[in-house]
């Protein structure tokens, strides 16, 4: 892709520019579009149609929903602590959207092609937890603070789960590269580390429960980070009506709620990168390229995060310390488990 | 039941009942939704409901049983004898009609849709209907007027009232006329003087 | 420019919040500070206008106070001014909005026993029929709202599409969804229209399953087992000190029903039983043995419902409506009745004028409300939600 570009501009800053925009550009279309999913879904489940109205079926919806939150009022509360409040949506946000630079859309696009792609990744989507602290406490709002702190408590605990199992497909893998591990998986479904890897059948066998296992935590720790029900407390909207952003209207609102939707959307595809075989296609060599890898990476992302849909709406939230409970005693522990099976495995097999 | 196996347990089932959580959510993805498209389609009232009121005020006597029955007394009537002469017709329960209805306002505001007034009226004159759609802007237009009375009209028979009213009283204040002297009788034969 | 913190002036005297040494249950000295929270008059999950002062130490809640009122409208004195006993009905009806016919159903029963008035049996097996199925239209929400205060959005969705059957039930039949002024002194303002039947026994049919994938989705599920089991314990002997009634009273173990202990019109004639939580998962007295109560009693009414509409004898409601209503002066009577939030009492006194000259209702939830900050103390802020959502108060019969 660099090269591409590079035959047809000269200059150096504008090629890096163009490349950093095009997530962004895919998280203003994605963000749109999983709007729309997520009222559609969330009212079928609940025997209810959604907006009918704005556009056919209400597919303009979401765009009526931005404009709104574009033309609310700016508030600021009076005792609120300015330039906290100010910048914290914009931390946010600038974590989450660091995270894509490592993402392989394809085999021809990755933002930035470094070999510590996983580890960038956990380093990035730390940086979240500062701007929802920043957030919660600037707002001068004791409810806001308790959804900050809150949400600080669950974010750290939960990296842990997701630091393991990354290392989980990066010891099976042998690199850190997201676009080697994808390269790694490529060839067919039956390559996919979910499904033991593209080893020969007694190893991949042996593999098997351990990397499902590692999936299934991972995707649970990966709900986790992103805040959603169960593990929505930093939002709850009944304790804390807005949690951390009860204060936040406007831009700055919608500034957190397209963080919100653009981490989903970037956990998900950290867990099709690694486990689900990234932008390969599932068929082997039928319908497979640099162009329907974006196909098949986007696709297989947006089924992990209607997944995500569909749990919101079902689950009851769990507490703050049962949430400590399930990350520490829960799923680390398994995962220790997995890591030592996995890399017994592989050195004896 | 020892403390691993508990543990164990506790996630099996945590699990399990997570997946049949999702299963119903699931299913009902793909069933059709209740939800009607109102205003587009309005969903049937039944012949008992009691919504807004309406008066036939060519049926009202004026009895005030209405206004007296109401609990919130959103019901205002304000009548007018009508004097001998003037006949104000009869009711369709034929029923002759007494008194003009200078006021008779419901405010819906106040009305608590109880249906209190309507059992009481003689004539049936009011009684819920099926409107449930009739929001207003403004509060004062929720006060609805059901006589149909011009102030000219009110003006009118009021001053024929009073008027009515002040020549009752100058004959009853006015003194008795003397009865007429009667013939004197002729006792003896006992006919009637001519 | 600094605001100068005020104690607020409710917390007793002999608890001060100062910032400085506390002890900690380990009995080592630490230096913490408590904050006093308000939830507010307007909150998503306080059922209401509740406002709740909490005392706080991180999550864990150290006191917590009630403030009511904010919905008082006066009843009991609107009561007094009305012109006859007939038209105080409307105001008893909005008392607790979310179960009106057995508020009703209350004082139309104070009034006939101070007139000693017998109402025929059609109009008995009716007023069970109405009241059962407000009963299980009240649980619905209840059980609706809790979902949501524990994040499961979906079950109070499928519960109103529940109890839309049931409003269109009552529409049908009295002609108002929601505050029916349906029982009369006496009798009733309407009888069943003649497709009643057919559509409430189709109505029992329907919702049988309803409540089992309601159990399934939310009751059982795990996550909600953990929110509820073992949390705001209320104990047998604290719950009766408490004069608590209903669901409450018996999800603590106490098998007490006023339907069968202190009978009234025809409940001794159908089969069913009072729920009384016996914790099969968590202890006796905590919230999800509140729940599954109310869950079973939605059960138990639709038990009485079908063998009510079988056994529905013929007659005329309005027989036994006298003309006019003038009970004897300085008579009184308390009567109470079984609400779906617990015991609902009405106490009557006359004056021998066709008004009333005293009301006075006895709010389940009110009561009920009372026992909060007793076992809240200990409990996380997440669990206050919670123990709050279980008592299942309506401010409108808290405040009246």
């Amino acid at each position: 892709m660099v090269e591409f570009l590079q035959n047809i501009f000269t200059n150096d800053i504008v090629i890096t520019v163009l490349l950093s925009a095009i997530p962004l550009v895919f998280i203003i279309a994605y963000v749109l579009v999983v709007l729309y999913t997520e009222m559609k879904i969330s009212a079928h489940i609940q025997d209810r149609l959604a907006y009918m109205i704005t556009g056919w079926h209400g597919v303009l919806q979401p765009i009526a929903d931005m404009v709104k939150l574009l033309l609310k009022e700016d508030i600021i509360p009076e005792r609120a602590d300015r330039l906290l409040f100010r910048l914290a949506p914009y931390i946010t946000f600038a974590a989450t959207y660091a995270t894509y630079a490592v993402i392989p859309f394809s085999s021809i696009y990755i933002g930035a092609n470094i070999q510590l792609g996983a580890f960038f990744i956990l380093a990035s989507s730390s940086l979240v937890v500062i701007g929802i602290l920043m957030a919660g406490w600037s707002s001068n709002n004791k409810w806001s603070l308790i959804g900050g702190l809150r949400s600080a408590a669950q974010m750290i605990s939960y990296e842990i789960p997701t630091a393991l199992a990354i290392i989980i497909a990066v010891v099976i893998t042998g690199s850190m590269n997201l676009q080697d591990v994808t390269i790694f998986q490529d060839g067919g479904i039956q390559n996919w580390l979910i499904f033991g890897g593209p080893f020969p059948l007694t190893k991949k066998l042996l593999l098997l429960p351990f990397t499902i296992i590692t999936f299934i935590i991972l995707f649970i720790a990966s709900i986790a980070e992103v805040n959603r029900t169960p593990f929505d407390l930093p939002e709850a909207e009944s304790e804390l009506v807005q949690g951390f952003f009860t204060e936040y209207s406007g831009l700055r609102f919608a500034m957190f709620y397209l963080s919100e939707y653009a981490n989903l959307f970037v956990v998900s595809a950290v867990v099709v990168s690694l486990f689900l075989g990234g932008w390969s296609s599932p068929f082997g060599s039928f319908m497979s390229g640099p162009v329907w890898g974006i196909f098949w990476f986007v696709t297989k992302s947006y089924l992990l995060v209607m997944l995500q849909i569909w749990i919101r709406w079902t689950l009851p939230r769990i507490r703050v310390d049962q949430l400590m409970h399930v990350s520490w005693k829960v799923l680390t522990p398994w995962l220790f488990v997995c890591l030592l099976a996995v890399g017994g495995i592989l050195v004896m097999v | 039941m020892s403390a691993v196996a508990t543990y164990f347990k506790n996630i099996f089932h945590a699990l399990y009942t997570v997946l049949v959580g999702m299963k119903i959510t699931g299913s009902r993805l793909f069933k059709r939704s209740v939800t009607i498209q109102y205003p587009y389609v309005k969903k049937a009232i039944p012949e008992r409901a009691r919504n807004r009121l309406y008066v036939n005020i060519d049926d009202c006597i004026g009895c005030n049983q209405c206004g007296m029955a109401c609990p919130v007394d959103c019901i205002t009537i304000d009548t007018i004898k009508s004097t001998p002469d003037v006949d104000l017709g009869m009711t369709s329960k034929n029923t002759k009609k007494r008194l003009y209805i200078a006021k008779f306002d419901i405010d819906f505001a106040k009305c608590c849709f109880c249906g209190l007034c309507t059992y009481p009226c003689p004539t049936e004159c009011i009684y819920m209907t099926d409107v449930y759609e009739y929001s207003e802007y403004e509060r004062r237009n929720l006060i609805y007027s059901f006589a149909t009375m011009t102030p000219e009209e009110i003006e009118m028979a009021e001053a024929k009232l009073k008027q009515y009213e002040a020549e009752q009283a100058a004959k009853k204040s006015a003194p008795p006329i003397p009865p007429k002297p009667s013939q004197p009788s002729n006792p003896s034969d006992g006919s009637t003087a001519s | 420019m600094k605001t100068v913190f005020q104690q607020s002036p409710t917390l007793p005297t002999d608890y001060t919040v100062a910032p400085g040494k506390i002890t900690t249950t380990t009995g080592k000295t630490i230096r913490t500070e408590e904050m006093i929270i308000n939830m507010g008059p307007q909150h998503p999950s306080t059922h209401g206008v509740l406002r709740l002062e909490i005392v706080v130490d991180g999550e864990i809640i150290l006191d917590c106070i009630p403030h009511i009122g904010y919905l008082h409208r006066c009843f009991e004195k609107q009561a007094e001014h009305m012109t006859n006993y007939q038209q105080v009905i409307p105001y008893a009806d909005r008392m607790d909005y979310c179960s009106a016919i057995t508020n009703e159903w209350g004082y139309v029963l104070a009034v006939e026993r101070m007139l000693k008035i017998e109402v025929p049996e059609r109009v008995e097996y009716i007023r069970v029929i109405m009241a059962e199925l407000q009963r299980i239209a009240s649980h619905l929400i209840a059980v609706g709202t809790y979902a949501i205060d524990s994040g499961a959005y979906t079950p109070f969705l499928y519960c109103f599409i529940d109890r839309e059957k049931i409003l269109d039930l009552f529409e049908m039949t009295c002609g108002a969804r929601l505050l029916y002024n349906y029982f009369w002194i006496g009798g009733l303002s309407h009888d069943l229209p003649p497709q009643f039947i057919e559509k409430a026994k189709e109505f029992c049919k329907y919702f049988r399953p309803r409540i089992k994938m309601v159990n399934d989705l939310f009751t059982y599920n795990e996550i909600f087992v953990k929110r509820t089991a073992n949390v705001g314990v209320l104990p047998k002997d604290v719950a009766i000190n408490y004069a608590v009634s209903g669901p409450q009273l018996r999800g603590s173990g106490v098998n007490w029903d006023l339907r069968r202990d202190d009978p009234y019109s025809v409940y001794h004639k159908f089969e069913w039983e009072p729920q009384v939580g016996k914790g099969e998962i968590g202890t006796v007295g905590d919230c999800w043995n509140r729940h599954i109560v109310r869950m079973r009693e939605m059960e138990q009414s639709v038990n009485i419902i079908e063998q009510a509409l079988a056994g529905l004898p013929s007659g005329d409601v309005q027989s036994a409506i006298p003309k006019r209503i003038r009970p004897e002066k300085d008579a009184e009577i308390y009567v109470r009745t079984e609400s779906p939030r617990g015991e609902l009492g009405y106490y009557i006194i006359s004056d021998g004028s066709t008004s009333p000259f005293r009301v006075k209702a006895r709010g389940p939830a009110f009561v009920n409300l009372s026992v909060l900050p007793e076992i809240v103390r200990g409990a996380m802020i997440a669990d206050l939600i919670l123990i709050a959502g279980s008592i299942d108060i309506v401010l409108g019969e808290v405040d009246r």
